[in-house]
């Protein structure tokens, strides 16, 4: 006996969730295999389209890159290829994109798709549907991220908002220097006056306080010495909002009250409360991986975490199952489809080694330089060549061989796991695992469908 | 034809040992030079792949209610590293990790948490923890749970009226710090195995399909229609059961940093479970944290012949079920109608979503006719064992279970479901509903 489903998506990170729930609403049977926590609670929570774009005059080879260790870093920063933006749409720069890249492959209309669908799951706990324009986010490195979609919880702090802005750190919570990002954003030139204030807030909590305990404390408004723990961080900023009509915190407000925890800020503070999206562990991520969850359950998708794929078993050149390690007991899954989306090399669905790179489960072809040398750049923040590794697919999402044959007429692939893509430079991370996603789901319902016919067609 | 694939084991564990070049090692003497001598186990590997993404943080009960609680990352990497250079003590944060597990499973870098904190628990106990201490002798018997049952069994009766008798549990608070707000649980006037000699053992007898029963103490002292109601839908699926000789689990005595406890038990259970594993069966058990201690704990502390084989063939009962039946389409012809023919508002032990089950009585019962299910969210029941049952965590313990009791409130039905007896018993304290496992509604459906 195999546990069996017609889809079985592998990997439970953005493009693991959409192609899940693409499929469902193609009427097959879904399972849906995470391993691990999902990726989504280390990602900003801030959902990406395409923000810039590689330069059209092709990038200086390796040999011509400055290193690090001879010159001056902003010597290097200036030298490095300049990447274009940022850009007033996602859709615009898609053309000027290398032939390989996810976009090049399944055109602007899948990004659209991708985040059509993304706002229909995540309803209107996010912002930004109304219009193709990117929005300018701040970030907590104090940065100004072009992206497609935000969290309401961070609504009021747009960059082309002119609104003067406090920005508030606490002493307790060394993650966030609220000067230093308002000092950045100043420099970046935004057009609006901005200052950062530090102070001290529930210093009972010590310093290494996790940040968990912070968002517990703001949602069920605890006490801390006897005072409500909104009232008493509002009665600390209080003398310093002066003019600003928003107020912006680091995203520890509250979880499942997050909006009532703005809403009685604000009301206390007489001005806009926002969250700036932090690094990981990520709130904003958090609160979007529990809705996409739930959203999954509804859409009837069937869910198992904690186990990781390891092997496949086939047929010819047909995956039949997917080998699922239970706590060392090896059993099979059975599917008509595969989705892999494992993610990249930080989420490990990419392995690699002295001696190559390789796609760990179904072993498919990852195109990669042969000299190691030629992997990488001496520019920490450069135009990494190891950024685009992954495999490469057809129209369809299908993995191909070095061949250009699909490695399977079953397995299709969405996410990090596809390569072509830069996505921290290019700020596509979130749209590209939407996009890859939506295609990949459909082809594996419409594949599953039609396999199952021709099983009832010869019965 | 089919032909199986499998990521070379041997070629992953190649890779992660990279920094060893192969050929710097002298082929006569294959073994790497030991850095940091260690004792039975080398924790070196867990400190060095953590690469401080924080999920396993993120994933903490404790930390999210205690503000001075350093998280699963200090209490694991970072304080074995800090240990390397000098005398370093364990910090006695350790003892406020409820052993949950939920960094363990979290975490992306594959990091053995759960060993590492066992391991600091016991060197804790050991070093720092006076065995005249209060809170060691109350541990101690916490952990040992198993001999008080026993004891209590014999008297079942007289029992339960003294362990939830006012002027007893006042004792208790006041000598032994146990909670007097907490209902000891019931024992049953029949222990299971006593039920099983009088009903002379296995009904069917099928060579082909033998599986093992791992009851663990609380399905045999206290909750035995829970291990009847197994034996009997074991039975309607044709398997032969056998009910080998067994102690406790353990997982008792790892989380309060027993580890020699846990040692003798382990050796009884090894023993008499590799030799029916031997001779064919698998291993089942109906509770998660025993099952999980079999399958992870067991290797991952201890080096008794045969440990490897048990891990690798225990079970959980519904999750066997569902490997080697076609449970999926039985249940779409079944029904349920009767006593269990309720909502329920089911909750995921954390040790079942550490061996990947959190969702399987959900992906069932859903299309069982006659009963509803809902899952109350991935939150903490909070009591972790005996972690609740101690008078100052007592009030950590409803705050991590606080999230649980909402969502079960905010569910339609009013009878709870769980896999974990001590997962029951906070559900049964915080929301005043009864709890039933899995395994006796799955009985309702397919058993007269």
């Amino acid at each position: 006996m195999a546990i069996e489903s017609d889809v079985l998506v592998v990997g439970g990170g953005l493009a693991g969730v959409a192609s899940a729930v693409v499929a469902a609403r193609e009427g097959v049977d879904v399972r849906l295999l995470a391993h691990k926590k999902s990726t989504l609670r280390q990602a900003s929570g801030l959902i990406d389209g395409l923000g810039y774009v590689p330069p059209r005059t092709p990038l200086e080879k390796h040999a011509d890159y400055v290193s690090q260790q001879r010159r001056d870093f902003r010597e290097v920063r200036d030298k490095r290829g300049d990447y274009l933006g940022p850009l007033q749409t996602p859709y615009e720069g898609i053309d000027t994109l290398p032939d390989d890249h996810p976009y090049s492959i399944l055109g602007a209309d899948a990004l659209r798709d991708g985040l059509a669908l993304f706002d229909d799951l995540v309803g209107d706990t996010y912002l930004g549907s109304h219009t193709e324009r990117n929005a300018l986010v701040p970030t907590f490195g104090g940065t100004v991220k072009p992206t497609a979609r935000y969290p309401r919880a961070a609504a009021a702090g747009l960059a082309s908002d002119e609104r003067p802005m406090l920005l508030v750190g606490f002493r307790s919570l060394t993650e966030f220097d609220a000067g230093m990002v308002a000092d950045q954003l100043a420099a970046a030139g935004v057009p609006f006056d901005v200052r950062g204030v530090e102070v001290s807030f529930a210093e009972s909590f010590p310093t290494d306080t996790k940040i968990t305990r912070f968002v517990k404390a703001f949602d069920h408004d605890e006490r801390i010495k006897g005072i409500p723990v909104r009232r008493a961080l509002a009665e600390v900023v209080k003398p310093y909002v002066d003019d600003a009509k928003r107020v912006g915190f680091p995203a520890v407000l509250g979880d499942d009250n997050a909006a009532s925890v703005r809403t009685d800020l604000g009301d206390r503070l007489g001005a806009d409360i926002f969250e700036i999206p932090m690094g990981p562990p990520s709130i904003p991520g958090l609160r979007l991986e529990d809705r996409l969850f739930e959203t999954l359950d509804a859409e009837g998708v069937r869910l198992e975490t904690g186990v990781p794929a390891v092997g496949y078993e086939k047929d010819g050149d047909t995956v039949e199952s997917v080998i699922v390690d239970r706590m060392g007991s090896e059993v099979p899954y059975a599917a008509d489809t595969v989705v892999l989306a494992t993610g990249g090399l930080v989420g490990k669905g990419l392995d690699s080694d002295r001696e190559g790179v390789r796609e760990p489960i179904f072993g498919c072809h990852v195109p990669y330089p042969e000299d190691r040398y030629d992997w990488f750049v001496d520019d920490a923040f450069g135009d990494q060549p190891y950024a685009r590794f992954g495999v490469h697919p057809d129209a369809s999402m299908r993995p191909l061989d070095a061949d250009g044959e699909p490695e399977f007429a079953n397995l299709f692939a969405a996410g990090s796991v596809v390569g072509g893509a830069d996505v921290a430079r290019e700020k596509s991370a979130s749209g590209v695992s939407l996009a890859t996603g939506v295609v990949a789901g459909r082809n594996a319902a419409i594949e599953s469908r039609k396999r199952i016919e021709r099983v009832e067609a010869s019965s | 034809m089919s032909e199986k694939h499998r990521a070379d084991e041997a070629d992953r564990r190649r890779r992660t040992t990279d920094g060893v070049a192969s050929e710097t090692v002298n082929p006569e003497q294959p073994d790497a030079v030991e850095v940091f001598p260690e004792g039975e186990f080398d924790l070196r590997p867990g400190a060095d792949d953590c690469y401080k993404c924080t999920t396993c943080e993120t994933s903490c009960p404790v930390a999210a209610v205690d503000k001075s609680f350093p998280g699963p990352k200090f209490q694991g990497p970072e304080q074995w590293r800090l240990k390397r250079k000098d005398e370093i003590e364990i910090d006695p944060s350790i003892s406020e990790c409820s052993n949950c597990l939920r960094c363990d499973t979290s975490c992306p870098s594959g990091v053995n948490l759960a060993q590492m904190h066992n391991t600091a628990r016991g060197e804790y106990v050991d070093n720092q923890l006076s065995t005249f201490s209060i809170k060691y002798v109350r541990n101690r018997i916490l952990a040992n749970y198993r001999t008080s049952a026993r004891l209590a069994s014999m008297f079942p009766r007289t029992a339960n009226f003294v362990m939830n008798f006012k002027p007893v549990r006042w004792a208790m608070e006041k000598i032994l710090h146990v909670p007097s707000e907490r209902d000891f649980p019931e024992f049953a006037t029949q222990t299971f195995r006593e039920w099983w000699s009088e009903r002379g053992g296995a009904q069917v007898t099928n060579p082909d399909k033998q599986v093992a029963y791992f009851h663990g103490c609380y399905a045999n002292y206290n909750t035995t229609e829970v291990a009847k109601a197994m034996v009997r839908l074991y039975e309607y699926f044709g398997y032969e059961i056998l009910v080998p000789p067994q102690k406790c689990s353990g997982t008792p005595m790892f989380a309060n940093g027993m580890l020699d406890d846990a040692r003798r038990h382990a050796e009884t259970n090894v023993e008499n479970l590799a030799a029916v594993i031997e001779d064919g069966a698998d291993v089942i058990a109906s509770c998660t944290s025993c099952s999980m201690a079999l399958r992870n704990e067991y290797p991952e502390l201890f080096d008794i012949d045969g440990i490897e084989t048990l891990a690798k063939n225990t079970f959980d009962a519904l999750e066997y079920l569902r490997i080697h039946e076609d449970l999926h389409g039985a249940i779409q012809d079944a029904s349920v109608s009767g006593e269990f023919a309720e909502e329920f508002a089911y909750h995921a032990p954390c040790h079942s979503r550490n061996q990947g089950l959190d969702r399987q009585a959900i992906e069932l019962f859903r299309d069982l006719d006659g009963v509803q299910i809902e899952d109350v969210g991935d939150s903490c029941s909070g009591i972790s064992g005996t972690y609740g049952w101690k008078e100052e965590k007592y009030e950590k313990s409803m705050k991590i279970g606080a999230e649980m009791f909402e969502h079960m409130e905010a569910a339609e039905g009013t009878t709870g479901m769980t896999e974990c007896p001590t997962c029951g018993m906070q559900m049964e304290h915080g929301t005043g509903y009864d709890v039933h496992h899995p395994l006796e509604v799955l009985e309702a459906a397919f058993v007269d």
